[in-house]
């Protein structure tokens, strides 16, 4: 989601004042390419050119030491035969419906429970977001020892978290909920909080119930941000690594292996990165498909 | 004044990129063997092997002007960041790595060609077999053995007692040893804190490492010679899987065996929770003083002994630039010194068969037969051994937990998983 920020017009009295206008336009331009040029410079090194370097990777037998080979389309013709990467596929788009609907909807009751100025309510706002401040990898180690049958505190229930595949599935989901729960209902929030309050007096006045003010004026002006939060959430859980690298480990059986960790596997554990170029190609181009889709269906309501 | 800074500004950006492309290679580095003064040598190792490692180095660094800087990676971790340091060309100048590897890294040329310096070894022909076969590769020769690893059976002898066995007699058949885990589970497991055995039901190279000893000691094989064709769906391996499988059927096996990913497996014996299991030799130095271990042979369903010779091999990295500073170190850790004053004393198995008798393992007997071990023992050969065997992905893990937890009917697709993964 980087880009560049639009130049801003240079007002510079002297030069518009001395000299001829041509000369201060051409001047003004180049400030205006100056300023965003370390912008600039960062998108090129740090993306642009690693995803000119991941296309020809694709397109590449690249071994790890040595000279890459050409042997386009070899590698794309692979992605299609990979039983384990099918799978992921199934496997992470059913985790991302199930998660951006559970997530949607704690993090709305959230944001509506702590909507309002009362005392106290600042503490639950600061209890629900700190989940957040934990590093993912972090939570998902602290989830782990939580579980473990072993030593973990809650191990004693005999539920076993992990290890059957919708055990651990259930278990990584109440990780994730619990981790993005808080910064969701703090997007949320601030769309709450935009929604001036004059439209709520004057639903009030005309006789408004609770359930019809909040169909009729919370959800539709919250539209922007509810679309905000739902990019956020499907494409993070299309990209999903972490939770399952760390927490599950792809386990039970390769019942919980996302998209991602198949990528991780065949670069580094199988030293494949022409292959795993040519996945992340095809992960890419699919995400940039759907965010345009989700752009157009969630803004096309409101024009 | 503002062209000026223009262009001043825009040779800033330049001198930027040009900088950022270069690479980042500081000047023209030291070739190897013209380093003046003392060099430091940078050296990789995984946890699992950690402690033998440290030791070399730390006894290299007190009696040499030349250093080593060691750095421990997570085992798990271990081939991935592998990967990326040869991607990037920033592998150390000396990196150990799980033996059963070391055909896939030398096929990548990830290692430095040292036949000509091995040759001038005079012990060379006493350097541990298995290590050497893997480490060599289209008759060249990449990687020394630096630390040996064997799977035996531990069995503690206090649990024993306290069921009823005899303390001083350990398994010498895969049947015994099953039966004397059901006895210890038997008599002492009623509270659910003493268990018969364990083993790393979720963890691919536990199976290997553990499971496939038996079998080389029932005279079977788990692969062809070329390391391309799966032989693990036939017996004596699939009476290896029956026996484990009916241990966890009849809950002689600790709660989590189903559940173990590999990083505690070796973690519940020293508790003294275990009548008998499965161990590494390498623990052995590490067990609490006041424990009462006895160590057998891994044996086949009816007799016979053998291990799995694991361990690490080490190698000067292809991308090196002190190849003779490293050379020193690595032939410095087959030495007698190393061998003898570092790796023996602390009952470890010398790299070196003609070491496999000295001052140190005399002193106990376990350590004896550890040694004697190395010899009968084998180390599986596979191009593709890490993503068929260890990867938690890979074909082997879901082929034996089926085999051990699961549906036996599916094996046979199973095992071809197993084939087209050895064949890739």
């Amino acid at each position: 989601m980087t880009g560049i920020a639009p130049a801003r017009p240079v007002r510079d009295p002297q030069a518009v004042a001395g000299r001829a206008g041509h000369t201060a336009r051409r001047s003004r331009q180049l400030a205006g390419m100056l300023y965003a040029a370390p912008t600039a410079l960062i998108v090129v090194v740090l993306f642009v050119v690693p995803l000119v370097l991941v296309v020809w990777m694709s397109l590449n037998r690249w071994p790890v030491l040595g000279a890459p080979t050409f042997n386009a389309p070899a590698n794309y013709a692979k992605v299609s035969q990979d039983p384990l990467f099918l799978d992921s596929v199934l496997f992470t788009l059913k985790y991302t419906a199930i998660i951006t609907v559970l997530l949607s909807l704690l993090a709305l009751g959230l944001a509506l429970a702590v909507q309002e100025r009362r005392p106290g309510v600042a503490f639950y706002r600061a209890a629900f977001f700190l989940p957040g401040a934990v590093g993912f990898a972090a939570a998902a180690l602290l989830f782990y020892g939580l579980l473990n049958n072993d030593f973990g505190p809650f191990g004693f229930l005999g539920v076993n978290w992990i290890g059957t595949p919708n055990m651990a599935l259930t278990s990584t989901i109440m990780l994730v909920l619990w981790r993005f729960a808080g910064f969701n209902m703090l997007i949320l929030l601030t769309g709450l909080q935009a929604i001036p309050v004059e439209v709520y007096e004057a639903a009030r006045s005309d006789g408004a119930t609770r359930m019809q003010i909040f169909t009729k004026i919370t959800l539709p002006l919250l539209r922007p941000t509810i679309a905000l939060m739902l990019i956020l959430s499907i494409t993070g859980s299309l990209l999903a690594f972490d939770q399952f690298f760390i927490f599950t480990n792809g386990g039970p059986d390769n019942s919980t292996v996302s998209m991602v960790m198949v990528i991780y596997r065949n670069a580094f554990f199988r030293f494949d990165l022409g292959g795993a170029a040519a996945l992340s190609v095809v992960l890419l181009v699919a995400l940039v498909a759907l965010n345009a889709l989700q752009m157009r269906v969630l803004r096309g309501g409101r024009a | 004044m503002s062209r000026k800074l223009i262009a001043v500004a825009t040779a800033g950006v330049l001198a930027a990129v040009l900088a950022a492309c270069g690479g980042g290679s500081p000047g023209p580095a030291p070739q190897g063997g013209q380093d003046a003064g003392p060099v430091t040598i940078t050296m990789w190792t995984r946890a699992a092997t950690q402690a033998q490692s440290q030791r070399l180095v730390d006894a290299y660094n007190k009696s040499h002007k030349n250093q080593v800087k060691l750095t421990v990676i997570p085992t798990d971790n271990y081939q991935p960041r592998i990967a990326a340091a040869a991607g990037a060309k920033q592998l150390p100048d000396v990196f150990a790595a799980d033996v059963i590897f070391v055909p896939n890294y030398t096929s990548q040329g990830l290692f430095l060609d040292i036949t000509d310096r091995v040759a001038k070894l005079p012990f060379k022909d006493s350097l541990a077999p298995s290590h050497m076969k893997l480490g060599t590769y289209d008759g060249r020769m990449y990687t020394l053995p630096h630390t040996l690893d064997l799977s035996v059976w531990f069995w503690n002898k206090d649990l024993y007692a306290k069921a009823g066995l005899d303390p001083e007699k350990g398994p010498t058949t895969l049947k015994e040893f099953a039966e004397q885990a059901t006895t210890v589970q038997e008599k002492l497991g009623k509270d659910g804190k003493i268990h018969g055995t364990f083993f790393g039901g979720n963890c691919g190279g536990c199976y290997v490492f553990t499971f496939w000893p038996s079998v080389w000691a029932a005279g079977g094989q788990v692969m062809n010679e070329d390391g391309t064709q799966s032989l693990v769906n036939q017996s004596p391996m699939t009476d290896v899987f029956q026996t484990y499988r009916t241990l966890y059927d009849n809950g002689v096996t600790g709660p989590t065996t189903k559940e173990e990913q590999g990083p505690t497996w070796t973690g519940f014996f020293p508790k003294g929770t275990i009548g008998v299991m499965p161990m590494p030799s390498t623990t052995l130095g590490l067990m609490p003083k006041d424990m009462k271990i006895g160590v057998a042979p891994i044996a086949g369903p009816d007799g016979g002994e053998s291990t799995f010779v694991g361990g690490d091999s080490v190698g000067i990295s292809a991308t090196s630039q002190h190849p003779d500073a490293a050379w020193d170190f690595l032939s410095w850790t087959v030495s007698d010194e190393a061998q003898v004053e570092v790796m023996a004393k602390n009952k470890d198995v010398p790299a070196r068969t003609d070491l496999a008798n000295n001052k140190y393992s005399a002193a106990d007997p376990r350590v004896v037969l550890i040694n004697s071990l190395v010899a009968k023992g084998q180390t599986p050969y596979a191009l593709k051994f890490g993503q068929t065997f260890n990867d938690p992905q890979g074909p082997w893990l879901r082929f034996a937990r089926e085999a051990v937890f699961g549906d036996p009917s599916k094996l046979a697709s199973l095992n071809g998983a197993i084939d087209s993964s050895l064949q890739q």
